[in-house]
């Protein structure tokens, strides 16, 4: 029923989601610990620009990062200095270019679950002989566990689902960059309803089951509820 | 010598610290020193700063300039700050602070782990009997009682081998039943660790239960200190705790009246009666008269129906007081007792320091 390109699409979006979701996951946590802790006037801006993926058309963060990374744009000449050569068209563009639209969808559920943690167990932490990393590892960790997985699976499931930017600024080619969105795409162009149908009904699936383990996860636990663009 | 251990047994500290920018500026600025062991408590009303100068003394006040020396080590100066996590102190909140991600025993597991100095099992396991918590180890702190989570997290202040205690108010949240569950526990913390506390309270009834030193926090600032008795019968209370003004003594149960239901108690060669509630024969209380309960009569044999009656005779009379009543001091024996007459009553009775008086006793709270 799956021909091979629907298998190589499937495999190099669950590749593309898995990349975005580990690096976001490494990206986000000290980010996430820095807004909810700081008071510096610069929270305000961070947050706004973590969050503005949430409201930008996909096709506008895309057009910019298509120009960054282009051969006259700032990344591009970076990563042509350094021999990498030009990214967009290329798996990792997808990569960095997910980062960007996912961001949000991984910081803010950590964000929020270290605000519900608050500073009182840290104080207590603290005053039993445990140093700032004793205190991350074993105190915000646990106590943070479900924000840190609600963001996994929101980082994933969006990484999945995203089209617009992928179309930017990669196009369509087969096992580096044409992931089930685009695959999708290009059945309906070429009115191939029946593959269109399969990979689609993959798609819904996917997403319901994903945000039913989400909810009823959350329902056990007490754990800070997701919410984004606060 | 003798100086210099005092020296080495002594907590000195100055702390500066200042919120501008909170609705009502406060400014906090206490200078202090008391002796490294026993229990000194900190009495003041709740926004006096004595949280503030627990907080201070942890290191978890970050912008609090000053010193701090804990008979030779050094934790804040000009050139030092050491973090909280490197003091070796212990810290019971107001609000327990258990781990919730964690059960009680994994709770205590948490201090054993990072303890100061290793904890042998007869200690681990004293300190678990001691605050009664055997029952309690395998539940999540959410499933226990206010007064349990209290419990719980003074064993694990205990189970980190603090050299100084730092108590912050541990029975505030708890009704009046629970905190008479807990006083008793808190006598056993200082009997089986031999740890320093410093313990902060708004209440003068539980302070003069627990500590042998005081200082008394008002506005920010430290109004007075010393010890316990010294400074509740000092004319230097601040206004809101004047009427806590008393005397602690310490007595022995002489005989039983069966009769009258009463116990006599000795001090010093004086005597009160006391209602019998079952204590023993030899057994010592602590007992606290407050300065409002005594009165001065130079009558030594009046018909009254006040039980107690002492001979003493007037030490000193406050002059400096803008109310209508003034403390005065009586020496019975060798114990001073505070007494809060009006100052018309001392022109009327012609008080003079020197006279001997008779004091009565209305009533006589018995605190352990």
């Amino acid at each position: 029923m799956l021909s091979t390109s629907d298998i190589d699409a499937i495999v190099l979006t669950l590749k593309l989601a898995t990349t975005v979701t580990v690096i976001l996951l490494l990206i986000s946590t000290p980010l996430a610990m820095w807004l909810a802790s700081t008071r510096s006037w610069l929270k305000g801006p961070v947050s706004a620009i973590v969050a503005l993926p949430l409201i930008l058309p996909p096709t506008v963060l895309g057009f910019y990062l298509l120009i960054a990374m282009g051969p006259n744009g700032p990344l591009g000449e970076f990563t042509q200095s350094i021999g990498l050569g030009l990214l967009p068209f290329t798996f990792w563009g997808l990569v960095i270019a997910s980062l960007f639209y996912s961001l949000p969808f991984v910081v803010q559920p950590i964000q929020n679950a270290i605000e519900a943690i608050g500073e009182k167990p840290l104080e207590a932490a603290s005053t039993l002989h445990c140093s700032p990393a004793d205190r991350f590892f074993h105190v915000i960790l646990p106590l943070a566990k479900p924000g840190f997985i609600t963001a996994s699976v929101l980082g994933f499931a969006h990484t999945v689902g995203e089209f617009g930017i992928v179309l930017m600024i990669g196009g369509n080619i087969p096992q580096e960059t044409k992931v089930v969105s685009i695959q999708i795409y290009d059945y309906v162009e070429a009115l191939e309803y029946t593959g269109a149908h399969a990979l689609s009904g993959i798609m819904v699936l996917f997403s319901f089951l994903v945000l039913l383990t989400l909810y009823t996860f959350q329902s056990r636990g007490k754990a800070s509820k997701f919410s984004l663009g606060r | 010598m003798s100086s210099k251990t005092g020296e080495q047994n002594q907590i000195h500290l100055a702390f500066q610290l200042s919120y501008p920018s909170r609705e009502k500026p406060f400014d906090f600025d206490v200078n202090a020193c008391f002796p490294n062991n026993g229990v000194t408590a900190i009495l003041g009303e709740s926004g006096s700063g004595k949280t503030t100068l627990l907080r201070c003394i942890a290191g978890l006040e970050k912008s609090a300039r000053g010193h701090l020396q804990i008979g030779q080590t050094t934790w804040l100066s000009e050139q030092v700050n050491v973090p909280t996590h490197k003091r070796e102190i212990g810290y019971v909140f107001q609000d327990a602070r258990l781990f919730e991600h964690l059960s009680v025993r994994d709770n205590l597991a948490f201090a054993l782990k990072r303890s100061h100095e290793k904890v042998t099992r007869a200690f681990h396991e004293e300190v678990i009997h001691a605050l009664g918590i055997e029952g309690l180890l395998t539940r999540s702190p959410d499933k226990l009682s206010g007064g349990e989570k209290q419990r719980v997290a003074m064993a694990r202040a205990l189970l980190i081998k603090p050299k100084l205690l730092l108590m912050d108010e541990p029975l505030a949240s708890l009704d009046e039943i629970r905190k008479q569950e807990i006083l008793p526990y808190l006598s056993a913390l200082q009997s089986i660790s031999k740890v320093p506390i410093v313990y902060v309270s708004h209440s003068s009834d539980e302070v003069c239960k627990l500590a042998n030193h005081l200082l008394v926090i008002n506005n920010g600032k430290l109004a007075t200190s010393g010890p316990i008795n010294e400074v509740l019968s000092s004319t230097e209370l601040p206004s809101n705790y004047v009427s806590e003004a008393s005397t602690i003594l310490d007595c022995h149960v002489l005989e039983r009246k069966e009769k009258w239901q009463l116990i006599k108690v000795g001090f010093d060669h004086s005597y009160l009666w006391l209602e019998d509630k079952g204590q023993e024969l030899g057994q010592q209380l602590k007992v606290r008269l407050l300065a409002s309960d005594l009165s001065i009569s130079l009558d030594p044999a009046p018909q009254s129906t006040m039980l107690n009656r002492l001979a003493g005779r007037i030490n000193s009379i406050q002059r400096d007081s803008s109310s209508a009543s003034v403390l005065v001091k009586i020496d019975v024996g060798n114990k001073e007792l505070v007494a809060r007459v009006t100052r018309k009553s001392i022109d009327d009775l012609f008080l003079m320091v020197g006279m001997p008086v008779f004091l009565q006793v209305k009533s006589v709270a018995i605190l352990v």
